[in-house]
């Protein structure tokens, strides 16, 4: 047990903190999803939201 | 006890029940690929003045269902058995939850056939896009959502298992790229899924009649979340099968971990964005929204499949290399196993998806230039290059990979395999190229008859565009001898193909079980982690690793470079200045 434990210091050492910010997909998954919420559907959103409607 | 069994050709190993699932989404989707491509026959057939084969009413339907068979259900079934490929197969894995798995899967079968069922009904002629007010019969939202869920099911499945292999220390250090890329290709999924369900569902009450109203314009914006990152799952997914393909025919390794990573991170952060470049001629939505999505956002995204561009060819140069093919720029090219369609299809896919899909996609992304060919018929000659030539060829070098070493089957009829990507890529194309160049003289998309005959406010194009669709007539017919040739080939294979194992009967070729002798309750070794000697180390800055693939880039630019401007001066002569 002591082994694998220092088995993975030493792989946590050889992957940058960089690396391993991006090997969590669920951070991932966070970006991903949020960008386009963001930029895309809700800032399209409020546009086409605020609109003024045609008078009849 | 989860049960693995090892392929003696490669030594990669299959989980039993990710196998099966990998199995029967597969031939899901190439079920959908046949359906997908009978239909794509009689609408070339059709679009072929000369031919004009259908009439109006079935027309619509027929080109309703194959947009919708060959871009939602073909590629997301295939994707779905990637996903399970990439996390527990690369991983050494068992595969999350298979139940819920299975489930998924089931949904999606249900939800294709309702969604079929209600097109070829004849009262959802709405095209794939489906805009409101044009109303579809309910089940024909209904069915795509359950699908949608179902795929998303996959999706979950997939993080699952990344999960599960992380906890269980399946691997060391960081995932593999192909991994890496096919986690993208997900992230990508789940927020398209989740904009399918954000307009779908209330389309569906809309078509049920609890909804009065729905908005066109706020439609049109949240489905193309839908639409368009429908095909950016694509463009992760069939990156990472070149990257894959790559490693498994030369042993090429990435040219750098970090650059391609950081290609797929811009993907993450860009790529779903680039859904604004259909909306450009929209009115309702600014200037500072378009631009930022297109012109900014949008760019980043092409910059990271530039980078893949580059890398992947330039890893199979540096392999090619290192086993002595050093004379020239190009021996490593010329030498490259053309006749192996693993290859082939992948590289003709990676060359066609830059030079074809890539440089027509940045000028649809561009507002200015967009409006000539807006809503002609050069829209869906840029997505059959990126979206046939290249995913689908890339999952069509991936099934001839996976015939031996998923379902342990020879492959059939070698002779035509060899010559099918060549022919498949020949129609293909033409049909890009040619329906490019038509829709560059006005031509519209989805029309029945482009002669508008009998229309109050007929047209009258010019013979030239009348030739053109011509030749995309010709080159489409060619694509689907070339599809029917990977179908009679992989199908054939999986029925009448020499078991390369007892166990791979014909059941198990649909994702039946293979016998438990085949597999053994012993866990894999661990994955071990690259080793950075081969990724980066080796980099000499004195001379370029990659020269011929340097060459290539630089022809990929100049040839952007001189399109981009050939439309700019398109545009100056659409209205004379006096």
């Amino acid at each position: 047990m002591a082994d694998e434990n220092n088995t993975d210091e030493r792989e946590e050492e050889k992957i940058s903190p960089w690396q391993q910010m991006i090997d969590n997909p669920f951070l991932l998954l966070f970006i991903g999803v949020a960008m386009p919420t963001v930029f895309y559907t809700l800032w399209g959103v409020m546009e086409i939201a605020s609109l003024p409607v045609a008078p009849y | 006890m989860a049960q693995f069994r090892q392929c003696p050709d490669t030594g990669l190993f299959f989980h039993k029940e990710a196998e099966n699932l990998m199995k029967a989404n597969a031939v899901a989707g190439v079920v959908c690929l046949l359906i997908a491509g009978i239909l794509a026959l009689l609408v070339v057939l059709t679009r072929w003045p000369a031919v004009h084969l259908l009439p109006a009413d079935t027309f619509y339907m027929v080109l309703t269902a194959h947009g919708v068979c060959a871009l939602i259900f073909w590629v997301i079934f295939f994707e779905i058995a990637i996903l399970y490929f990439a996390g527990s197969t690369l991983l050494r894995s068992r595969l999350a939850t298979p139940r819920w798995a299975w489930a998924g899967f089931v949904l999606m079968i249900v939800g294709a056939v309702m969604t079929m069922a209600a097109i070829f009904a004849g009262k959802s002629s709405v095209m794939m896009t489906s805009y409101v007010p044009m109303r579809a019969e309910p089940h024909f939202y209904l069915g795509l959502v359950i699908f949608a869920v179902g795929a998303l099911i996959g999706c979950f499945v997939y993080l699952g298992t990344l999960v599960v292999a992380k906890n269980e220390k399946t691997y060391e250090g960081s995932v593999p790229l192909v991994t890496f890329g096919a986690t993208v290709a997900c992230i990508i999924a789940i927020f398209t899924i989740a904009s399918g369900a954000e307009i779908l569902i209330p389309t569906y009450l809309w078509s049920i009649g609890y909804i009065s109203h729905i908005d066109p314009a706020m439609y049109r914006l949240i489905w193309w979340a839908l639409g368009h990152s429908s095909q950016q799952i694509n463009v992760s997914a069939h990156v990472a099968v070149w990257y894959l393909i790559a490693g498994v025919i030369f042993g090429a390794r990435p040219m750098s971990e970090k650059v391609s990573r950081a290609a797929y991170l811009l993907y993450i952060f860009f790529l779903q964005l680039a859904s604004a470049h259909h909306l450009l001629t929209d009115p309702g939505l600014s200037v500072e929204w378009k631009l930022f999505n297109t012109s900014y956002a949008m760019y980043l995204a092409v910059l990271a499949s530039m980078i893949h561009g580059l890398t992947v060819p330039g890893a199979i140069e540096v392999a090619q290399r290192k086993k002595g093919l050093t004379n020239g720029a190009f021996e490593w090219l010329r030498k490259a196993p053309w006749d192996n369609p693993v290859f082939s299809s992948m590289f003709i896919s990676l060359v066609g998806f830059g030079f074809l899909g890539g440089i027509s996609g940045v000028v649809m992304g561009t507002e200015q230039i967009s409006i000539i060919i807006h809503n002609t018929i050069y829209v869906p000659g840029h997505f059959h290059a990126t979206v046939v030539i290249g995913t689908t060829m890339a999952w069509m070098g991936l099934t001839y990979l996976l015939i031996p070493v998923l379902f342990r089957r020879k492959m059939i009829m070698p002779q035509a395999a060899k010559l099918q990507p060549y022919v498949f890529a020949l129609g293909m194309s033409l049909v890009a190229i040619f329906h490019m160049a038509a829709g560059t003289l006005g031509v519209a998309r989805r029309h029945w008859d482009m002669g508008f005959a009998g229309n109050p406010l007929g047209f009258e194009y010019p013979a030239t565009a009348y030739l053109l669709m011509g030749i995309a007539g010709v080159g489409g017919v060619i694509a689907v001898v070339g599809g029917a040739m990977f179908i009679v080939i992989a199908v054939g294979s999986l029925v009448f193909g020499e078991k390369l194992q007892k166990e791979a009967g014909l059941l198990q070729s649909f994702g039946f079980p293979l016998a438990d002798s085949a597999y053994t309750d012993e866990k894999p070794a661990r994955l071990p982690m690259a080793p950075s000697e081969a990724v980066e180390a080796h980099h000499d800055e004195s001379s370029f690793e990659a020269p011929g693939t340097f060459i290539l880039a630089m022809v990929l630019l100049v040839s952007f470079v001189i399109y981009y401007f050939i439309n700019w001066k398109y545009l100056s002569e659409v209205w004379g200045l006096s």
